[in-house]
């Protein structure tokens, strides 16, 4: 398909896809930008700050597809939307940790790793069927990003290893974000009020399909460092793909807005 | 193994003879080269200060990378932050090999740092409260950065010289990303004007400071000599200063802003730039941690290496699974 073939209401469900991903991805490199110059060690912080920029790079193409398809500007998409128009799942806009970026931030690195790992086998596993995406510009993308997508998998998956097979400490420490990330994980699984449309069109494989390889992966990893699976990730807080958020996505987006907003339509 | 029997029997001047003739001649000292302790000492002092500054230097422009006002500029900003640190990175290997033989490593370094022994760069203590000092930040602290660096790229000391040629390699897109904010901002709205003069009024000391003083009077301070004897680097504070106001001051002028120095002008008789020069007991008190930002900043890093003692101890008692 391309955008020339595309039925309204297929484009109304590729749309709603599109922002899924899109925000999913914006939100995450937003909240791993965060990071740079906290994170465990030097090396980290190059690695993981390199991550976060690949990230919302990939954001950035999908808010392009989106302009494409007469949503308006990228920038604008990115920049001006109010907190019940994004997409994302609710996981993804949650803090670091207490204190922010700019001011005592006593950020949490067992939820960062955690989330980061559970995100990225997800993400694997979403881009591995977008590859195959009847909308066309939306396969070629998936295909652009799973080459860098690669190593954020590999990286965050020795992390979860290492950590979770250390000291006592860090193992209590990231079965206690496993337990936190567990509550709304399940907001990142699903596609949304609009899932049967989506699926139809065969711009990406069943909710249903992709959770259970997201399972059966974690499953195994989980059991390979010696800790039980939890049964299926829930979303206690509600589903950021009908637009339900929290206040940390609003002081998210105020943040990454605060230049732009002042003057959106002069160059910067 | 006889050239090295031989060169051990040597009495510590014939050593110090030998090594300031490779030098002279250009050669390079490698890491386990014989080397006169001071020469040693003026490297780990010189690149452990300039690897912390890398790192410490992240902190101002990342304040902005949320903020950046488009797509294009986070993206661009995001990779520029990322590079300082790797810089950082870099370079701290480089001091760690040189401080390996004085029982010293990384933590020692982190230590130095968070007690306020191990200085970091007078930019870098200052604000940067508005979009237009992150373009200020890249085009003209990075722009003093390349001129002060390409100095070294021929440095003595061959693993420094080789980290530099990397370094500056990217500080180059770090100044045109910075040349390229200033641009739209300076041909944007009167707002964005006014923002961009009042970001070089709050930038344009520290740059003067960026160099140095002009000689050991100053501050009592004589490493720069040192380091020119040593071959470690090859110009004095003042002609680097010079070199940077001969390639910038007519792009400021050309972008319509003002110097905030009335006196400021080239002399044309002794072809130099005059100017008024940075008030230097000022400058001693920002590098010893009283700058604006040096508390705030430094606490970020005594923060998240307090927070995160459990990562490192976890690594380091990595069982194999």
């Amino acid at each position: 398909m391309t955008q020339e073939t595309l039925k309204p209401q297929e484009k109304k469900a590729l749309i709603e896809l599109l922002y899924q991903l899109a925000d999913d991805d914006f939100l995450l490199a937003f909240r791993g930008s965060e990071w740079l110059g906290l994170a465990p060690h030097i090396e980290e912080d190059v690695a993981f700050s390199s991550i976060s920029q690949d990230m919302m790079g990939h954001a950035n193409l999908y808010y392009n597809l989106l302009e494409i398809l007469g949503e308006g500007e990228a920038d604008r998409i990115a920049h001006l939307r109010s907190p019940n128009q994004f997409r994302n799942a609710i996981i993804l806009e949650e803090v670091n940790g207490p204190g922010t970026y700019l001011k005592e931030p006593d950020y949490d690195w067992a939820f960062t790793v955690v989330r980061n790992y559970f995100y990225a086998v997800h993400k694997h596993i979403r881009l591995d069927s977008l590859r195959h995406s009847s909308y066309e510009p939306l396969a070629e993308a998936a295909r652009k990003i799973m080459t860098e997508q690669y190593y954020h998998l590999m990286h965050w998956e020795i992390w979860f290893k290492q950590l979770m097979t250390s000291t006592d400490e860090a193992t209590l420490r990231m079965t206690a974000a496993i337990q936190k990330v567990w509550k709304d994980f399940g907001g990142v699984l699903t596609l949304g009020p609009y899932y049967e449309d989506i699926v139809k069109a065969n711009f990406i494989d069943d909710e249903n399909v992709m959770k259970k390889r997201w399972n059966n992966k974690i499953e195994a990893v989980l059991k390979e460092v010696g800790a039980s699976y939890p049964g299926e990730p829930r979303m206690e807080r509600g589903n950021g793909r009908n637009g339900v958020h929290t206040e940390d996505l609003k002081q998210a987006t105020s943040t990454l807005s605060e230049v732009y907003a002042t003057n959106p339509a002069t160059g910067w | 193994m006889t050239v090295g029997m031989s060169f051990n029997q040597l009495s510590e001047d014939e050593k110090m003879t030998h090594f300031l003739d490779r030098i002279n001649a250009g050669e390079k000292i490698e890491p386990d080269d014989w080397m006169p302790e001071d020469y040693r000492l003026q490297l780990i002092r010189l690149i452990s200060m300039h690897g912390i500054s890398e790192i410490m230097g992240a902190l101002p422009e990342k304040e902005w990378v949320p903020k950046a006002p488009s797509l294009h500029r986070k993206l661009a900003i995001m990779a520029k932050v990322q590079d300082e640190m790797g810089h950082g990175q870099l370079l701290l290997r480089v001091a760690e090999d040189l401080m390996a033989p004085l029982g010293k490593n990384r933590h020692d370094i982190m230590e130095d740092l968070f007690s306020g022994k191990l200085k970091f760069h007078n930019v870098f203590h200052m604000d940067a409260p508005t979009w237009g000092d992150a373009g200020i930040i890249a085009w003209l602290v990075d722009g003093a950065a390349i001129i002060s660096q390409s100095m070294m790229l021929d440095s003595s000391y061959g693993p420094y010289a080789r980290a530099l040629k990397r370094i500056c390699a990217e500080e180059v897109f770090h100044a045109q990303h910075g040349e390229s904010i200033i641009l739209a901002m300076a041909e944007g709205t009167p707002e964005q004007r006014e923002m961009l003069q009042d970001s070089l009024n709050r930038w344009w000391e520290s740059l003067i400071m960026f160099f140095g003083p002009k000689s050991a009077k100053e501050t009592g301070n004589s490493n720069a000599d040192k380091n020119i004897m040593y071959k470690i680097r090859t110009k004095t504070n003042e002609d680097l200063r010079q070199e940077f106001f001969t390639k910038y001051i007519p792009r400021i002028w050309s972008l319509g802003l003002t110097i905030p120095d009335d006196t400021i002008r080239f002399d044309e008789d002794s072809q130099m730039w005059i100017y008024k020069d940075a008030d230097w007991s000022k400058f001693k008190q920002i590098v010893s941690g009283n700058g604006p930002q040096s508390q705030n900043r430094l606490d970020l890093r005594r923060r998240s290496y307090k927070n995160n003692e459990w990562v490192r101890a976890a690594l380091a008692a990595k069982k194999a699974i």
